[in-house]
């Protein structure tokens, strides 16, 4: 009841300081129009905007208290924070750095991208970089049980709190470094994860442009089985067939992998289908495709040449939602067991093998960082892509005005 | 009449693109009388529509008032208060659209928009604006006032939601009126009743008007007084019968002088000749609508046939026939005296590079992706097989021909041309299949007076020079006047009355034939007035079935 009763009042204390907020506003600047026309639900956004902002600097001074337990309780929020500020200040200079090297369109890029683009970028080419050149950055190989260390060791590299300077994020279960094994997770789960999608986008995209410039049967039969496909939930119907493929790679002796990448693609590609067979309608009809027509065009002109440089905004902007559907599915595949098969490191195998140490988050947060950095992995290459996407799709309805 | 309602003094907008401001108009003055009617006119791109939504203290995204002041019954709409303002639009001054049919909200009935206003503005309670609105249903002559608001946006045809959305302005009976191109995108018949109902109501409550349009014949009838811009400048503004009868400044002069362009008469086609497309006995169906009962014309080397009729008369499914996107369900297409396969994809590749089409829309046209050369340059390797130099040689000359010049226009994008230039292209694109007969579906109509008579006078000389064959689909008869040997006019899917252009615009005709001809607007200011009395002023749409 108190806390309740605590709410009602912050909400009334906030308003109260909102409509003083816009009065004196209105008083000091002598009816600016900015203070006269602005509505009490904008101020009140502004106060308690204000209000969170000052929860955050109180929140980020408790997780550097002196007094552990205070400083245990904050530790993940005051890491987030820190985190914040880093990327924010990297993704400025990042963008400072674009805006100044390169030719003149890289740099006319540069000059309008948002901070939140920014930073996306400059996380997919640090992942890139990772993945393409995992063998050379990572210190111990990525299936390497290290002779003489211990398992289990806290990330951190602190020996006071049960870390180890030389192995920063700590070891696993049966003592691998976990700094390689997430470099090398790096190229396994996100290069599988951009075949899959290329694949998908493949089959997905080439039939759902079929479907619009043919119509007729063809779309319906390739509709309707698409909407079949979509009516079972993807990831039962994928582990299902996952299950399925693990007795035939045996068999045929092909790695359950490629069984892998086929069965997500197929999975996805009837999204792609979609969109594409949207998009494609929406060209199909205009004049210039029926001009196309009449001149006696090829069906393989009439997709390549004059539908798909039309619908390649929509297309790769939902190529980098479905790259992060496809990577997180992966890694849900992984995480039950049926995915990536160990020794090869990957991000949601992972999560899976040091899930336990997150009961330990409360009283000693260090150890329990180990399953959330290959989590944090994950999230943060979903975050970056979508950023680069939103920012892409305002591009390209920019572009349509 | 004498006092002030709307003021604006130097007014200069800007836009934005390219991250510079641009200026759109660059400082335009405007009073307006109570009760007083002006027609604003220019090309488009010439601020006129942006003038009118600053004339409500508005502005579109992306553009800003940079300076100047536009003062309504005495308050300055550009300092005043967002709550000031949301009291004046809707209830005092109010904005009619171009496209009535993307202002309403389809998901209610017109009613229950029409009473928004007033019922939000505190004017009238919402019975009684539903009365209100229904008798201004009647007064602007549409069908059914008392159930017609019951029905929803697309139970409605164009021209009535047009009035409807009239109605609407009307509700809180405001002292002005914004017309944005109100009629543009209507027929001729339509078009009469609208303006006629738009004029009267304005007169009958005192209404002050800014009529916005490009239709120099649409503004004489509405307006009292006429601005014309240019570029965001204004040319000149006058009483509409002085500027009718003797405008000072060359660029009025010019638009005026539009509709001077007619060709000569040709010799009669020789009785033998064998017709270069021949049209026989045609039915076509939608599933199973039935849109084409027994079409029949033939069409001769060198001429232009101009087929006439309003929206939904069979024009453009009859070239849908010809082109064979649309398989007659009866009838034959014959080519040079060959029948055709019916189905394009049945036809060889000599037989479709004969027949080419120039569209109504070039933006649709042309493919946003392809530079102005691949886009000409495909037809040419298509069918000519002309590779390298030879067909960038072909390229520049048929770029030439559309009075373009190669080296400036090869690598650009359709969206960097403008609406005439784009039009030309889509020429180009069907001179480079070297055809013997080109279809024209309205290529004018989305065009700017001006512009549409450049377009005109090249196709005119194309022919010429050439020896084209056109078949001219349009729902504009001064086009017709301007171009045509040849008249078909179309009503319901049927031929109603055909032959040469000299005959057709001679009486006696087909009464279909004669409430077209009647219905185009001319540049006397009474011509409306009188045209509504010569039909009966009270039902000008019964008037029009009477003759049928």
């Amino acid at each position: 009841m108190s806390a309740l009763f605590n709410i009602a009042l912050g909400v009334a204390i906030i308003a109260a300081v909102a409509w003083s907020f816009r009065f004196i506003g209105q008083k000091v600047t002598g009816n600016a129009a900015r203070f006269r026309d602005m509505s009490f639900g904008v101020a009140f956004g502004y106060v308690l905007g204000l209000v969170v902002l000052l929860w955050l600097v109180w929140a980020y001074l408790q997780s550097i208290s002196s007094d552990q337990a205070t400083a245990n309780k904050f530790f993940f929020l005051g890491v987030a924070i820190k985190a914040f500020i880093l990327f924010s200040i990297l993704a400025w200079l990042f963008r400072l750095l674009g805006r100044n090297v390169g030719t003149a369109g890289t740099r006319k890029m540069f000059r309008n991208i948002p901070l939140t683009a920014s930073f996306g970028i400059l996380v997919i080419i640090f992942y890139a970089v990772l993945a393409i050149f995992a063998g050379a950055i990572a210190p111990y190989g990525q299936d390497e049980i290290i002779s003489g260390v211990a398992a289990n060791i806290i990330p951190g590299g602190d020996p006071a709190l049960g870390g180890d300077p030389a192995f920063p994020l700590g070891t696993d279960q049966i003592g691998r470094d976990i700094l390689s094994r997430l470099i090398f997770g790096a190229q396994n789960t996100v290069g599988i994860a951009f075949a899959t999608t290329l694949l998908a986008f493949f089959i997905g995209g080439s039939l759902g442009f079929l479907a619009a410039v043919v119509g007729g049967w063809l779309d319906q039969v390739l509709s309707r089985g698409v909407d079949v496909l979509m009516a079972i939930p993807s990831l039962i119907f994928a582990l299902l067939l996952m299950t399925i493929a693990s007795v035939w790679s045996a068999e045929l002796g092909i790695p359950l992998t490629f069984f892998m990448v086929l069965i997500i693609a197929v999975i996805d590609s009837t999204r792609v289908f979609r969109l594409a067979r949207a998009v494609g309608q929406n060209i199909v009809v205009m004049d210039y495709i029926e001009a196309a027509k009449l001149r006696g065009e090829g069906m393989g002109y009439l997709v390549f040449k004059e539908i798909l440089p039309n619908a390649t905004a929509p297309l790769l902007a939902e190529f980098g939602l479905r790259f992060c559907f496809v990577f997180l599915t992966i890694a849900a595949l992984s995480f039950l067991g049926v995915g990536i098969q160990p020794p090869l490191a990957d991000w949601g195998t992972m999560v899976r093998d040091l899930a336990s140490f997150i009961n330990f988050a409360q009283f000693a947060p260090l150890a329990a960082t180990a399953p959330l950095l290959a989590a944090g992995a994950i999230a943060l290459l979903t975050v970056a892509v979508n950023f680069v996407v939103d920012w892409m799709l305002h591009k390209s309805s920019g572009l349509k005005e | 009449m004498t006092d002030t309602l709307l003021n604006i003094r130097g007014l200069k907008l800007e836009g934005r693109s390219d991250e510079t401001w641009n200026p759109i108009i660059n400082g335009v003055d405007l009073t307006l009388a109570r009760g007083e009617v002006l027609g604003l006119i220019g090309e488009s791109g010439a601020g006129k529509s942006t003038l009118g939504l600053a004339a409500m203290g508005f502005t579109r995204d992306g553009v800003r008032i940079s300076n100047g002041s536009v003062e309504f019954d005495g308050i300055d709409l550009l300092t005043a208060s967002a709550a000031v303002k949301r009291g004046l639009l809707g209830k005092r001054i109010a904005y009619v659209a171009q496209s009535a049919a993307a202002s309403f909200n389809p998901a209610h009935r017109l009613i229950d928009q029409h009473v928004e206003g007033p019922v939000q503005h505190g004017v009238m309670a919402r019975a009684d604006s539903e009365l209100d609105g229904m008798e201004l249903y009647e007064k602007l002559r549409l069908p059914d006032p008392e159930s017609i608001g019951f029905r929803y946006p697309h139970q409605v045809s164009g021209g009535q939601l047009q009035r409807a959305m009239t109605a609407m302005a009307m509700a809180c009976r405001p002292d002005l009126i914004i017309f944005d191109e109100p009629t543009t995108a209507l027929d001729v018949t339509t078009q009469i009743e609208v303006l006629a109902s738009i004029r009267d109501i304005v007169e009958q409550f005192n209404t002050a008007a800014i009529y916005i349009t490009h239709d120099l014949a649409v503004v004489a009838q509405m307006a009292d007084r006429i601005k014309v811009l240019l570029k965001g400048d204004e040319v000149e503004t006058a009483d509409t019968r002085t500027m009718l009868s003797a405008p000072t400044q060359e660029y009025t002069k010019s638009l005026w002088a539009v509709r001077s362009f007619e060709r000569p008469l040709k010799a009669p086609v020789v009785a033998s000749a064998v017709p270069v497309v021949s049209v026989a006995n045609v039915d076509a169906a939608y599933g199973k609508a039935k849109v084409l009962h027994d079409v029949s014309f033939d069409m001769h080397e060198g001429r232009t046939v101009a087929v006439v009729g309003e929206s939904g008369s069979g024009k453009s499914t009859t070239a849908r026939c010809i082109t064979g996107l649309l398989p007659p369900t009866a009838g034959t297409i014959s080519f040079g005296g060959e029948a055709m396969p019916a189905d394009y994809r049945k036809r060889s590749k000599d037989q479709l590079r004969q027949v080419q089409m120039i569209y109504q829309m070039a933006d649709t046209a042309l493919n946003p992706r392809m530079s102005i050369g691949e886009i000409i340059a495909r037809p040419v390797q298509f069918y000519l097989g002309l590779t390298g130099k030879e067909k960038r040689a072909r390229v520049d000359a048929l770029l030439d021909q559309i009075e373009m010049e190669p080296s400036e226009y090869y690598n650009r994008l359709p969206s960097e041309l403008s609406g005439g230039q784009k039009q030309r292209i889509g020429i180009a694109r069907a001179l480079a299949a070297e055809p013997k007969f080109i279809i024209c579906d309205e290529v004018t109509s989305a065009l700017d007076q001006l512009v549409a008579e450049g377009i005109l006078r090249l196709l005119a000389k194309l022919q010429d020079r050439l020896g084209l064959t056109y078949m001219f689909i349009t729902h504009d008869l001064a086009t017709v006047r301007a171009i045509a040997d040849e008249v078909v006019v179309m009503k319901d899917g049927r031929v109603v009355e055909a032959g040469p252009k000299a005959e057709m615009f001679k009486p006696p005709h087909h009464p279909y034939t004669d409430l077209l001809l009647s219905s185009v607007p001319e540049m006397d200011p009474d011509w409306l007035t009188n045209l509504l009395q010569e039909r009966g002023v009270d039902n000008i749409g019964d008037a029009a079935a009477d003759k049928m």
